[in-house]
């Protein structure tokens, strides 16, 4: 018996909320964690060759559209590409890192992703992190690592305008029903 | 409530991030070791009124242990350092003994 | 009576009517009104009851320090109790009622209380419920809950429709308190470029001022106010909150702020109250101060009111506390109550001023020129009146009391001792105080501030909360901490000259007991002067234990207007000076908040977070009772319409041993070690050897912490030679991906080793049954055969075109395979083997089944058959203990005295004689009693269950010398502690002992 694969499930099915920002969950995305010594040429190479974008500066978020690197950790980047593409940039990766100590590990289907679009999303975001939201602390194109009311979150701006959230996949319902209160009509604060 | 710079990251932490793991540079005792050494490392903990040295993870971040020499008493934190190190690094005592002669300089005055 | 003014009343718009209720009464009042306001317009001057003894109270003051004016607002899910008066401002419908008193406000059975008041002394709590001691449970206890507590408790099932939420700011300066001294800060704080929040309790900005008057730079207060708000409301940098009281300070400049954003407009969207988390560089206190009382005969009476407040009730919203007020000082402020009153056109009898000054102050002489009688010198002697206030007998200050000179009939008393500087906030993170002589305060110590992360002072204290009393001293101030950026010279006001206040502990200085005992300190506790007298005699000497023996400064109000007279009464009792009694500690919040607003978003779906594996739509479809594991939740059973849950459990037990069971195993740990050694770090991890593990090979595996005991178990799937895959516990996986990760950063940071925690990028589902290889032959894709994939073997390949990663491993003793699929393709898998497996008679099965399975084979389980200080050893598990190995984490503590006592209690199965399922946790009693008189015990039950598969209860369980001890029968207590089963102690593999279903 054989099926042809549908379309991977994400864990909310694409949920949507419209209050003082709107909040999306994002389709399938590609993601590969690589661990390893980033000042490396190979690591470098597994990493920017996927991606298409250089090597990001600590805390760093260089991305556009379904392709970016996210810097995690001083020996960790995440890899982004399209969903589909994720096998053969693993064994693309893991090829290039063959004789070097490191890491490569799929994990886009442990996570979810969230788009928040519209004016005041620092400030929804500040109603459920305690890292600094203020547009020195966090300006955009920097990803921040934190926690979003009690679970942990990852979290960048590309404007002013638009945020993308990264967290697991288990606790997406509780991540999206917190943005939903957040943004909820008639509380909005107006402090960034 | 503390903030503690995550010397992995550069940023300003704030300690519902992070993951408090006790003193700092312990040594380790395993098979072959006395009966009281083994219980000491278990057990004995300094505890200190005043300069203490301990770990924290950034959990909610980068995932990294970092060290931080802080005054249990004020709460002054003196630095924080990476994990991988046996003892406080130089620049850390520096600072400790800047700020503590420098305060004791204060309260002379 | 109390009443409204005709005019005046710079805060209520009376173009706007608004009606509200009080205990059922409708009333009406103004917009801009307070709740105390309006009620003291409506003549309202009896609110509540005190605590103890039920005294009629009334309105004291005008804001946050109010003791008295506690209500309970608003009804069913929304009711709230103990709410004050003199901070709810007034809206449309509000709905209050008063509190403590049974069967009415006006007749209250519990005032009795007061007429036994001498029988009720300090400590009377604690001289009185001492003996007997049986007497505790059932005598006493309900006793004092029954007249514990102020307000009435929020029904039991009422649930608060209002939302809330929490607020994270980070801010350069955080200034506390919108009144001059407060805006001057934030200003210059602003000017500087810095970030600045500025919060303010009350609705208005200025504070006082615009009540006290005074010219700042040739403008009226009440102007000043609007040009500095003006000027700071352009500034982008400058946040302004009112409504948001700043509740306490803490370490590294953290505060936090409640703003009640709709209290005030019900109707209004949005959250009710807001709770800012905030993070300063610095923090500014421009808190002000707090009027003193004067503690003399009766002056508890509903009519006696801070000098302050009847200003502010008089200016702010145009009420007379009665047409006849009676001034009594020991300052110079108060002399501005009187003038306002007059100027309002109400009479003022007499002002009553405890000094004798050599000349007429400035203020003093404006009174004089109005007419004002000022008796210098004089006191109350004691009020008049029983519910309210009728009249004042005064007496001269320097005696005992008594001694009445002239009674003069008034409706209201207007005190002041003096100014008390709110301290609270520099206070709750370290800040010391002062004992200021000339100004007769405590104020902040400047040399010993709360300091900050580098050891920098961290809190600063401006204004009248840093004992500065006239507006020029209060810019001086202000310009002294915040110079700004062209250090700007402080504005200057108009001239102030004030005499010196006297300080004035007792009124008169001399009282005797007669007058003590009515002379109150704490209103809403009913502490007098007296009954802090006696804690000191008593040996209470200590301001932090009279405190708790007498109750003062213990409530609600936490002692704003009690405190420094009950500690200068203390310092008098015992012969010492103020500053050596010392304050009690002050603590957070500075006034009640909001349990919702501390919950923020934790409360209904977003209590805690709840994790959800990728299979469970269709269980929860599909009649999964839930059970919590850890955050996750897992199916306890998946029930069919009509069944019970045991009768559930029975049958998926069942079928899973004869048929097919389907386990949703996904919220198993999966943790990726990968590199040069992992094999070295795994064998220290865990207790048997895993590096001679062969790629493709599977092997079962235990972890213990540094103190030999079991943290964790799983599988261990070595993928290659630098890689391998460890199953964790559900609950264990976050804990043991951070235990490899200290290992790995913190002692052993030179090998070669990453971690990777993969758990949420699979499911994980278990096939388990007779006809599992059948069930995914028919679906086709890989070879399943027991040569090609034999037990304790993995493979990868595609399962019905869907990629997977199969183990072949069993946690139930039955043909097994536990098949990994991308978390995004595991419900299609899922639903794929439900179909297929129909014809294989497919039911899934939950957890309590899965703990059936594994028990009838003596599977442990971290959890049940450990807690915490059980070693392997302790579970027969000594074969999954390497002797080969000369270190791993915990093998040195399995070597202690105690880990290899002979008698520890070890794993056996226990089976009842009656067949019946024994109590989980059981204990095995045995003869005698310990130190204690308790019943010795040798052995507990961590597991107990009923196995359909062999129709009757099994058990494992922990007992002294267990294995030695097969066919024995001891006796466990069931849990009414007399009763008891009897059990055979048995080998814990009560099913399938070779092995043999597994093995096909």
């Amino acid at each position: 018996m054989s099926e042809a694969l549908t379309q991977p499930v994400t864990a909310l099915g694409g949920a949507r909320f419209d209050g003082l920002i709107s909040v999306r969950e994002m389709p399938a995305q590609g993601m590969i964690s690589l661990r390893g010594d980033l000042a490396l040429p190979p690591v470098k190479n597994a990493a920017t060759g996927v991606a298409g974008f250089d090597m990001p500066a600590r805390r760093a978020a260089q991305c556009a559209g379904q392709r970016g690197l996210l810097w995690m950790a001083p020996d960790e980047v995440l890899v982004l590409c399209p969903y589909d593409e994720v096998p053969a940039a693993v064994a693309s990766m893991e090829k290039l890192l063959f004789k070097f100590h490191s890491l490569v590990t799929d994990v886009s289907d442990a996570r979810a992703m969230f788009e928040l679009r519209g004016g005041g999303l620092r400030d929804v975001l500040a109603k459920l992190t305690p890292a600094d939201m203020s547009a020195t602390a966090l300006p955009p194109g920097e990803l921040r690592r934190s926690r979003l009311a009690q679970v942990p979150a990852a979290f960048w701006l590309e404007s002013e305008a638009r945020a993308q959230v990264i967290c697991y996949r288990s606790v997406a319902r509780y991540v999206f029903d917190l943005l939903k209160s957040a943004a909820r009509p008639g509380s909005a604060v107006g402090f960034h | 409530m503390l903030t503690l710079h995550c010397p992995y990251c550069d940023v300003q932490t704030d300690e519902t991030e992070l993951t408090p793991g006790g003193e700092a540079h312990l040594t380790r005792h395993g098979p072959g070791s006395e009966d009281d050494a083994f219980h000491d490392y278990l057990f004995s903990r300094a505890n200190p009124r005043g300069l203490h040295f301990e770990r924290w993870r950034h959990t909610y971040g980068c995932g990294k242990w970092f060290l931080a020499a802080r005054d249990t008493a004020t709460l002054e934190v003196f630095g924080t350092y990476k994990a991988q190190t046996t003892e406080p690094p130089q620049h850390i005592r520096d600072a400790i003994r800047d700020r503590q002669t420098g305060r004791a300089a204060r309260t002379a005055s | 009576m109390s009443t409204r003014l005709a005019t005046g009343g710079r805060l209520i718009d009376r173009s706007k009517q608004q009606s509200f209720t009080f205990n059922g009464k409708r009333l009406t009042g103004h917009a801009g009104d307070t709740l105390a306001s309006a009620l003291l317009a409506n003549d309202q001057v009896l609110v509540g009851r005190s605590f103890k003894y039920h005294r009629p109270r009334g309105i004291v003051a005008s804001g946050a320090e109010e003791p008295n004016a506690l209500m309970g607002l608003g009804e069913g899910h929304r009711f709230e109790p103990n709410q004050r008066a003199t901070t709810t401002e007034l809206f449309d419908g509000l709905t209050a009622r008063s509190q403590n008193h049974w069967p009415s406000l006006e007749t209250d059975i519990g005032s009795l209380n007061a007429a036994l008041s001498s029988l009720l002394p300090a400590g009377f709590y604690y001289k009185t419920f001492m003996q007997p001691r049986a007497f505790w449970k059932h005598v006493y206890e309900p006793f004092i809950r029954k007249s514990a507590g102020l307000g009435q408790a929020p029904d039991a099932e009422a649930r608060d429709p209002d939302t809330y939420e929490h607020f994270h700011a980070h801010v350069d300066t955080l200034v506390v308190g919108g009144g001059i001294a407060g805006l001057e800060a934030a200003k210059r704080a602003g000017e500087t470029g810095a970030r600045v929040l500025l919060v303010e309790q009350t609705a208005h900005w200025g504070g006082r001022a615009p009540v006290d008057g005074g010219e700042i730079e040739g403008h009226s207060t009440e102007a000043y106010v609007a040009m500095l708000l003006a000027d700071l409301e352009v500034m982008e940098n400058v946040t302004l909150r009112s409504r948001c009281m700043a509740a306490g300070v803490y370490d590294h400049g953290y505060a936090l702020a409640y703003e009640r954003l709709t209290d005030h407009a019900p109707r209004a969207k949005g959250p009710r109250h807001r709770l800012w988390r905030i993070r300063a560089g610095r923090i500014v206190t421009a808190t002000g101060a707090i009027e003193r009382p004067l503690p003399f005969a009766g002056n508890d009476l509903p009519g006696v009111m801070l000098a302050s407040a009847v200003r502010d009730y008089v200016v702010n919203w145009a009420v007379s506390p009665g047409d006849r007020t009676v001034v009594v000082t020991n300052n110079d402020d108060a002399y501005r109550t009187a003038l306002s009153l007059r100027k309002a056109g109400l009479a003022v009898p007499a002002i009553l001023d405890a000094r004798v000054l050599p000349k007429d102050s400035p203020l003093m002489a404006e009174a004089r020129k109005m007419g004002i009688r000022i008796l210098q010198g004089h006191a109350i002697d004691h009020v008049q009146g029983t519910r309210r206030v009728r009249g004042v007998a005064i007496c001269s200050h320097a005696g005992e009391g008594g001694a009445v000179i002239e009674e003069i009939a008034c409706e209201a008393v207007a005190m002041s001792g003096g100014w008390s500087p709110v301290v609270h906030l520099w206070s709750h993170c370290g800040g010391k105080l002062v004992w200021d002589q000339t100004r007769v305060m405590f104020r902040p110590d400047p040399d010993r501030p709360p300091t900050g992360d580098r050891g920098q002072p961290m809190v600063h204290a401006v204004g009248a909360a840093n004992g500065a009393l006239t507006l020029q001293e209060v810019l001086d101030d202000a310009a002294r901490l915040e110079p700004g950026p062209k250090t700007r010279a402080a504005p200057q006001a108009g001239p102030q000259e004030e005499a010196p206040l006297a300080p004035v502990w007792m009124m008169p200085q001399g009282a005797s007991i007669r007058h003590r005992m009515k002379a109150w300190l704490d209103y809403q506790n009913d502490v007098k002067v007296s009954d802090v007298q006696l804690a000191a005699r008593e040996g209470f000497e200590s301001v932090e234990h009279a405190k708790r023996y007498t109750t003062l400064g213990m409530a609600t109000d936490q002692g704003k207007l009690s405190n420094i007279n009950g500690l200068a009464t203390l310092s008098g009792a015992l012969g010492a000076e103020i500053p050596q009694v010392g304050t009690t500690t002050f603590r957070p919040p500075y006034t009640p908040i909001s349990m919702g607003a501390i919950a923020g978003p934790a409360r209904a779906e977003t209590f805690q977070p709840v994790r959800e594996t990728p299979i469970h739509g269709w269980l929860n479809a599909n009649g999964a009772e839930w059970e919590p594991v850890g955050q996750w939740r897992r199916p306890y059973c998946i029930k069919r319409p009509g069944e019970s849950t045991h009768e559930a459990v029975m049958r998926e037990v069942t079928n899973t041993r004869q048929n097919l069971g389907l386990l949703d195993a996904s919220t198993l740990g999966k943790i990726v070690v990968k590199g040069p050694d992992a094999g070295r770090f795994l064998d220290m991890l865990y207790t048997n050897m895993m590096s001679t593990l062969k790629p493709g090979r599977c092997r079962y595996g235990l972890m213990c912490n540094e103190n030999g005991f079991l943290i964790d178990d799983g599988v261990v799937a070595r993928i290659d030679d630098e890689t391998f895959l460890c199953h964790t516990t559900t609950g264990g996986a976050e804990a043991i991906h951070a235990h490899m990760e200290d290992w790995l950063q913190c002692e052993w940071w030179d090998w070669l080793v990453y971690t990777a925690n993969v758990t949420e990028q699979y499911g994980q589902i278990a096939v388990v049954g007779p006809k599992a290889r059948k069930v995914l032959e028919a679906i086709g894709g890989m070879d399943v055969s027991a040569e090609t994939l034999p037990f304790m073997g993995w493979t990868e390949g595609e399962l019905g075109g869907i990629p997977v990663r199969l183990y072949r491993i069993s946690f139930s003793g039955e043909l097994s395979f536990e098949i990994a699929v991308k978390a995004g393709y595991a419900r299609q898998l899922w639903d794929l083997l439900l179909t297929v497996g129909r014809q294989f008679d497919v039911m899934p099965y939950g957890t309590e089944a899965l703990h059936i399975l594994r028990a009838e084979k003596g599977f442990i389980m971290i959890g049940d058959e450990t807690d915490g200080t059980v070693i392997p050893q302790d579970l027969g598990l000594d074969w999954a203990i390497s002797k080969k190995k000369a270190d791993y984490l915990g093998k040195r503590a399995q070597e202690r005295p105690d880990m290899v006592r002979e008698d520890r209690w070890k794993l056996v199965g226990l089976e009842t004689l009656d067949g019946s399922v024994l109590p989980d946790g059981a204990y095995a009693v045995e003869e005698g009693e310990n130190a204690n008189g308790q019943r010795n015990v040798q052995g507990r039950v961590t597991s107990a269950y009923h196995s359909p598969t062999l129709g009757r209860g099994i058990a494992m369980g922990l007992v002294r010398h267990g294995p030695e001890r097969i066919g024995e029968v001891i006796r466990f207590a069931r849990t009414d502690g007399t009763t008891m089963i009897e059990a055979r102690i048995v080998d814990p593999v009560f099913y399938d002992k070779d092995g043999e279903k597994q093995n096909v």
